[in-house]
């Protein structure tokens, strides 16, 4: 059954007011995954000239120190807030998890629209500061510097805030549709893990992001109005600061990884053909690492509060390590003896494996107090960060985007293409980071403009090069990956409603969707994973 | 809620009674990052109580106790009159339940014309937010000792000003109701949005039950 749906959501209205004034969650996720890409272009060539201007050790080669300083910031600011926030749950889980759970739509489609006009307006917010001068203090907007620099804070945590109401309408909309929206025969326990991912980072969202939207209110009334809750010169208390910040952005590491996670756990399941090893501990993981999120923003100021306070939450922060440490076994498992096909989403699954692990593990490191105090502020946190971040979430969103692509536009891209640039990007990624960790071993400290004259510049300098070329590695596979993915939309060929074979609700329905996802009511006989049961046939090659 | 179908069934749901069960989730889901919200000001009221507690007791003096009171016994009542409009749709009296939505309203208007004077006094005595802070010698302005007094300030106006601006944003909410009950668009098997706005306005009516004992009775 290989065809191509020919009215379906993407072209049964095409005018431009009908994509502007949307109410269908899979128009709202394409609108956001435009969005979320966009930005990810501009974070990742600010990135490319960062690492540019530290190929040598001298400063000013082609940014001078201050637009250095104001590109760190931008570059973190904007791949958090306006790119990994919203890329998997508001761009994939938009598009995806109506169609898993059966039904037409979220539970308030307007809300959901609302949620990407909010989005828009606090980018263009965000925007606006970087027009203005741009910030220059390091995306953690940390007092008394943010609330005494004379760049533009204001307009960016504004941004911030805004972006914020954003994430907490697609939370309140995912809560609600998972609850209540579920087909009939779909239970808590036989909804795709991809769904318990979305649901435990909603729980997030809702319960995390207010207290960043106080906290960037505080910061603009002290920086109007010298309310003296942050500013030390007003009596006010820097640290409260910190607490309140890593309130939300610690949980919020969890909104980024969460997501992916749920995705790794489709791919591996449909890749392998073969039902997921402890869906209910996966599940459950899942949950816990939610909870657990809550409990350990203490480790991003082990320097600031006292020896007892640091030690609770370095304890609690091992614990963490336990909820991953079942996916990633469990992962394993489902793989064991499997017969994998290893096409391109399956590809970065494994990329995911890798450097998760790579990412997690160092992470306990940064977590053990003693370690930490010659690692912190160093490249080694920088490339942890990394790891997780981009070789965690933003690897599972590609394997995401590869794997639903078909789904999403009814045709396949190249897939020997895809390949080459999925392995190119882990060879690239390594690259890039591995000699981050070395550097930041060795001491070399980070957001640093030049490193001349320190005792190990020529090593950093060895390093430094490295890393700038695997940057290079990563950029041109994604021009690579912007290339065939665009050509595939009107190129490619027909992908049929099932091209991997996949048991999840999203493949019984034609590609691309019908505008009410489903031609007939969808009729539940299995479950999720059940490969040992079921066998369905791939609409490709 | 009802099984039969009413002009406000969207298409998207099954049936009312999920359509019902949805908003109301999701109405609670929003009311939780709103408890959030107030948390991080009451964990800074907190700390800063704790850090100038001789400061906190004289500046809470600067506010009126007779002011606040009334005000409270007058946020209650206006919950009960919310409250009452959700039983009068739900047994089908709009026309009770309009009465009642235009007494929350002007329960509403008394609260914020109090809350005016009870601002005007503290610009007047120049005890004000942050910088702003300027006490005067005025005969019926008490001079506050005790570190940073000015923060205090910060606090009531923020903390009182984002209730203030709920308040607000719940007239409007409840304007639209008076607005679509007139129209007759409410009956016992579609009042969701009166319910709706009911559970924000009791939540408003909530916070600040804590707001007056924590900043006008800790003498």
């Amino acid at each position: 059954m290989r065809e191509y749906l020919e009215k379906n959501y993407l072209n049964e209205e095409t005018t431009i007011k009908s994509w502007l004034f949307t109410v269908d969650h899979k128009r709202i996720g394409l609108m956001y995954l435009f969005a979320i890409m966009f930005f990810f272009a501009v974070g990742g060539f600010l990135a490319l000239m960062m690492r540019l201007e530290l190929l040598t050790p001298a400063g000013g080669d082609i940014l001078d120190k201050n637009t250095y300083n104001v590109f760190y910031t931008l570059h973190g600011a904007i791949m958090i807030f306006m790119f990994i926030i919203p890329s998997v749950p508001a761009a994939m889980g938009n598009i995806i998890m109506p169609i898993m759970l059966g039904t037409k739509d979220v539970a308030f489609p307007r809300l959901n629209l609302a949620s990407w006009y909010v989005y828009v307006v606090g980018s263009s917010i965000g925007i606006f500061s970087i027009i203005s001068g741009g910030v220059d203090t390091g995306w953690t907007f940390y007092t008394p510097y943010s609330s005494s620099t004379d760049t533009a804070v204001i307009s960016m945590t504004f941004a911030v805030l805004v972006l914020g109401f954003s994430s907490i309408f697609t939370g309140i909309n995912f809560i609600v549709t998972i609850h209540k929206m579920r087909a009939p025969g779909i239970t808590w326990f036989s909804m795709p893990l991809f769904v318990w991912s979305l649901y435990a980072t909603a729980l997030i969202q809702i319960l995390a992001t207010p207290v960043i939207a106080v906290t960037m209110l505080l910061l603009i009334m002290e920086r109007t109005f010298q309310v003296g809750i942050f500013d030390p010169a007003m009596g006010g208390d820097p640290v409260l600061f910190q607490h309140f910040f890593w309130f939300y952005s610690h949980p919020a590491v969890y909104i980024m990884i969460l997501p992916g996670m749920g995705i790794i756990s489709e791919l591996i399941s449909t890749f392998s053909k073969k039902k997921i090893f402890g869906y209910t501990y996966i599940a459950a993981s899942t949950m816990a690492i939610a909870l657990f999120g809550f409990l350990v923003w203490g480790h991003h100021m082990f320097t600031s509060q006292s020896e007892f306070a640091a030690l609770i939450f370095s304890i609690i922060t091992y614990l963490t390590a336990l909820p991953s440490g079942v996916k990633i076994f469990n992962w394993l498992a489902t793989l064991y003896k499997a017969k994998i096909s290893y096409e391109a989403p399956m590809l970065y699954a494994i990329n995911f494996l890798l450097l998760f692990a790579i990412g997690g593990l160092t992470g306990i490191f940064l977590g053990t107090l003693s370690v930490d105090i010659m690692l912190h502020d160093t490249y080694f946190v920088v490339a942890h960060f990394h790891y997780v971040m981009m070789g965690g979430t933003v690897i599972a969103f590609l394997g995401g985007l590869h794997y639903w692509w078909p789904k999403i536009w009814g045709r396949m891209y190249s897939e020997k293409w895809a390949r080459i640039s999925a392995i190119l990007i882990f060879f690239g990624f390594n690259l890039t980071f591995i000699p981050q960790f070395i550097m930041g071993s060795l001491g070399m400290p980070r957001r640093y403009w030049q490193y001349d004259g320190l005792v190990n510049t020529d090593i950093f300098h060895f390093y430094h090069q490295l890393s700038t070329l695997g940057s290079w590695f990563i950029a041109v596979s994604f021009i690579i990956m912007l290339v065939y993915l665009v050509h595939s939309i009107k190129y490619g060929k027909v992908a049929g409603s099932n091209p991997w074979g996949a048991l999840t609700l999203e493949w019984q329905t034609p590609s691309p969707a019908p505008a009410h996802n489903f031609l007939e009511e969808p009729k539940i006989t299995h479950g999720p994973y059940d490969y040992d049961k079921v066998e369905v046939e791939r609409t490709i090659d | 809620m009802s099984k039969e179908t009413t002009p406000y069934f969207q298409h998207h749901f099954v049936d009312p009674e999920q359509q019902y069960e949805s908003s109301k989730l999701g109405m609670w889901a929003f009311l939780v990052t709103e408890v959030l919200t107030f948390a991080g000001f009451f964990c800074a009221y907190a700390i800063y109580r704790m850090w100038n507690p001789e400061m906190f007791i004289n500046a809470h003096k600067a506010l009126d106790v007779t002011m606040g009171a009334t005000n409270t016994v007058v946020l209650i009542t206006s919950s009960l009159t919310m409250a009452l409009a959700i039983r009068y749709v739900q047994v089908n009296k709009p026309k009770v339940a309009l009465v009642h939505l235009i007494l929350t309203f002007l329960f509403a208007c008394t609260f914020l014309v109090i809350k005016y004077f009870e601002y005007e006094h503290k610009f007047h005595c120049g005890h004000l937010p942050g910088a702003l802070y300027n006490p005067h010698v005025y005969p019926d302005c008490i001079p506050i000792e005790g570190n940073n007094p000015h923060v205090f300030f910060s606090i009531y106006f923020m903390m009182t000003g984002l209730h203030g601006i709920h308040v607000i944003a719940g007239m409007v909410l409840i304007l639209w109701l008076i607005f679509r009950t007139h129209k007759g668009h409410f009956t016992s098997a579609y009042y969701t949005p009166v319910e709706m706005v009911g559970l924000f306005w009791h939540l408003v009516d909530l916070i600040w039950i804590y707001l007056f004992p924590l900043l006008y009775l800790i003498g």
